[in-house]
């Protein structure tokens, strides 16, 4: 991948409402050429959608967040593909991954309370033919997600003007 | 008590930082946008941080050597050979300093004699000519033209020799203009450097800040160059760590002993942390090819384009900056001086700006603003300025 096309994603994804034309001068690009840019990764899979990283502990809505660890047992000619699909087609599963080590499937998975949750794990993934085991955990707090830390308080600290 | 009779009368003359000058009206402003800073608005890299908070746990409080820790020393030598390809030996040509700014008291300290003359380009930072000063000596300003770039000619360069030249300071990459100097141009000056027998006090402190992609070239990299030249560095510019006070300065053994000399009667070391940072800092960059940089001179080098681009909109001459961190366009269109359209921005718009008469009388008719400023407060900020300028 060409640099620009990175140091394009990279402004993207801190903001991706920037307007195009700053974007092109920030990069030192024709417009055209950014605008061309765009479309082609949005066409090729790389930019998949624009969506704001929100705090939902912010707002009032009832909220219940879970990681749990999934062993499966993988099948033959599919490995963990067909198991994997047939997780993240639930509502509830915001996240797969496929993961080395002491269990196979990490899902990130979200409900309205904590009996919607039970609820999901024992009566919908529990009971997939290839599932063996599960763990959840439920989230607490989520300090930083994405590299956006949640309550940042930092801030610029410089005097106005020195030195 | 009338102090004035014991005050130094050659330190008393010296005016106050010309940067200050709104520093006052500023704080009283709560709304103001400063673009009058001359630091990176990065905090360190957080594993530099950790380096030191882990040199205190482990209660590395004591004094180091004078020249500073031999294991920074190493890796600074390591760094210029990597990136500027200079070669100084740890040992005995690389002294750790609180900032580059000690670097160029010690280097003028050590040179001048009454009355030595030392030229300086102009424009450029604040602390040149006081340093030369304190130090007992003369500056003598060179005035630098934005049509060739503010970039000093060997014609400009030899006019202003005499022969109690000592020493010229070379400022590039350049605050408050944001020049940068070519090889091609180094060479020129290295013959009338070589021919009248003078010193370079190299300041390159904001040389990883360089946008052109043949990238910055040191002087001392030249033929023989290396001999007469005194290198000045840090990391507050590069590594986004002004606060640490940690610079360098790399010399020939000879000129090297005697500038230890005065660091260590009057300093002993810089900070234990600070030099614990710096080492990490420089390590960890051999490691991963200095990520944290690169990453900092790319998120400049865009708004570097946004604010330069935005000063030409205005209708403003603006000179296209390709090191540092500052656009110095020219105000001259306004008919208004540096002074009064850096205070009337600031009481009307609230937008904080370095009148570039700060760095030399020849800045007249320039301001300096500093692009290393978060986005969105650049622009509102621009904003503002392009809104003033319109209704002037």
């Amino acid at each position: 991948m060409q640099n620009q096309q990175v140091e394009l994603l990279q402004l993207l994804q801190q903001d991706c409402r920037m307007p195009l034309e700053k974007i092109a001068v920030m990069l030192g690009l024709p417009l055209e050429q950014v605008g061309q840019m765009i479309d082609s990764m949005e066409k090729h899979g790389i930019i998949l959608r624009y969506s704001p990283v929100i705090n939902w502990d912010k707002t009032d809505r009832e909220r219940v967040e879970a990681m749990i660890e999934v062993r499966v047992t993988p099948q033959r000619g599919e490995g963990f593909d067909a198991i994997a699909k047939r997780i993240y087609r639930f509502d509830e599963v915001k996240t797969v991954y496929l993961m080395s080590g002491a269990y196979d499937l990490l899902l990130l998975v979200e409900a309205h309370s904590l009996k919607e949750l039970g609820y999901f794990v024992s009566t919908k993934l529990s009971v997939l033919e290839t599932v063996t085991g599960t763990a959840t955990h439920f989230v607490l707090k989520r300090y930083k997600s994405d590299g956006i830390i949640f309550e940042d308080e930092s801030g610029d600290k410089r005097l106005a003007v020195n030195p | 008590m009338d102090y004035s009779r014991y005050v130094n009368p050659q330190i008393a003359a010296v005016p106050k930082s010309g940067i200050r000058k709104f520093f006052d009206i500023v704080q009283t402003m709560p709304g103001a946008i400063s673009l009058g800073v001359g630091e990176p608005d990065f905090v360190t890299p957080y594993h530099i941080r950790n380096a030191a908070i882990e040199s205190l746990l482990d209660g590395e409080t004591q004094y180091t050597s004078n020249a500073g820790k031999i294991s920074l020393r190493r890796e600074i030598a390591l760094y210029l050979q990597e990136r500027y390809a200079l070669t100084y030996d740890p040992g005995s040509e690389v002294l750790v300093t609180v900032g580059a700014s000690e670097g160029i008291d010690l280097a003028l300290r050590a040179l001048l004699s009454p009355g030595d003359e030392v030229l300086v380009p102009e424009p450029s930072y604040v602390s040149y000519r006081p340093g030369v000063v304190f130090a007992g000596g003369v500056p003598v300003p060179i005035k630098t033209e934005e049509c060739r770039n503010f970039v000093l000619t060997p014609e400009e360069l030899a006019a202003a020799i005499t022969p109690r030249t000592k020493a010229i300071i070379l400022p590039y990459p350049n605050n408050p203009t944001g020049a940068i100097i070519t090889r091609e141009e180094l060479q020129k000056l290295r013959d009338v450097i070589v021919a009248h027998d003078l010193i370079v006090i190299s300041d390159e402190i904001y040389s990883e800040l360089c946008y052109a992609p043949e990238g910055h070239v040191s002087i001392a990299a030249l033929p023989e160059m290396r001999q007469r030249t005194i290198y000045l560095n840090g990391f507050s510019k590069a590594f986004a760590m002004t606060g640490w006070r940690v610079g360098y300065l790399c010399a020939p053994a000879a000129l090297m002993d005697v500038m230890v000399k005065i660091h260590q009667y009057t300093i002993m070391c810089a900070s234990t942390q600070g030099q614990v940072a710096a080492e990490e800092a420089l390590h960890q960059g051999r490691e991963d090819g200095y990520a944290d940089v690169l990453a900092m001179r790319q998120s400049y080098d865009h708004r570097r384009r946004l604010m330069f681009n935005a000063f030409c909109g205005m209708g403003l001459s603006c000179f296209e900056p390709l090191g540092a961190f500052y656009v110095f366009p020219s105000i001259k269109a306004t008919g208004l001086t540096s002074e009064a359209f850096c205070e009337r921005l600031l009481k009307e718009k609230e937008v904080a700006c370095v009148p570039g008469t700060a760095f030399g009388a020849c800045g007249e008719g320039h301001i300096r603003c500093c692009y290393a400023t978060a986005l969105d407060k650049l622009d509102v900020a621009l904003a503002r300025i392009g809104d003033f300028v319109q209704h002037l």
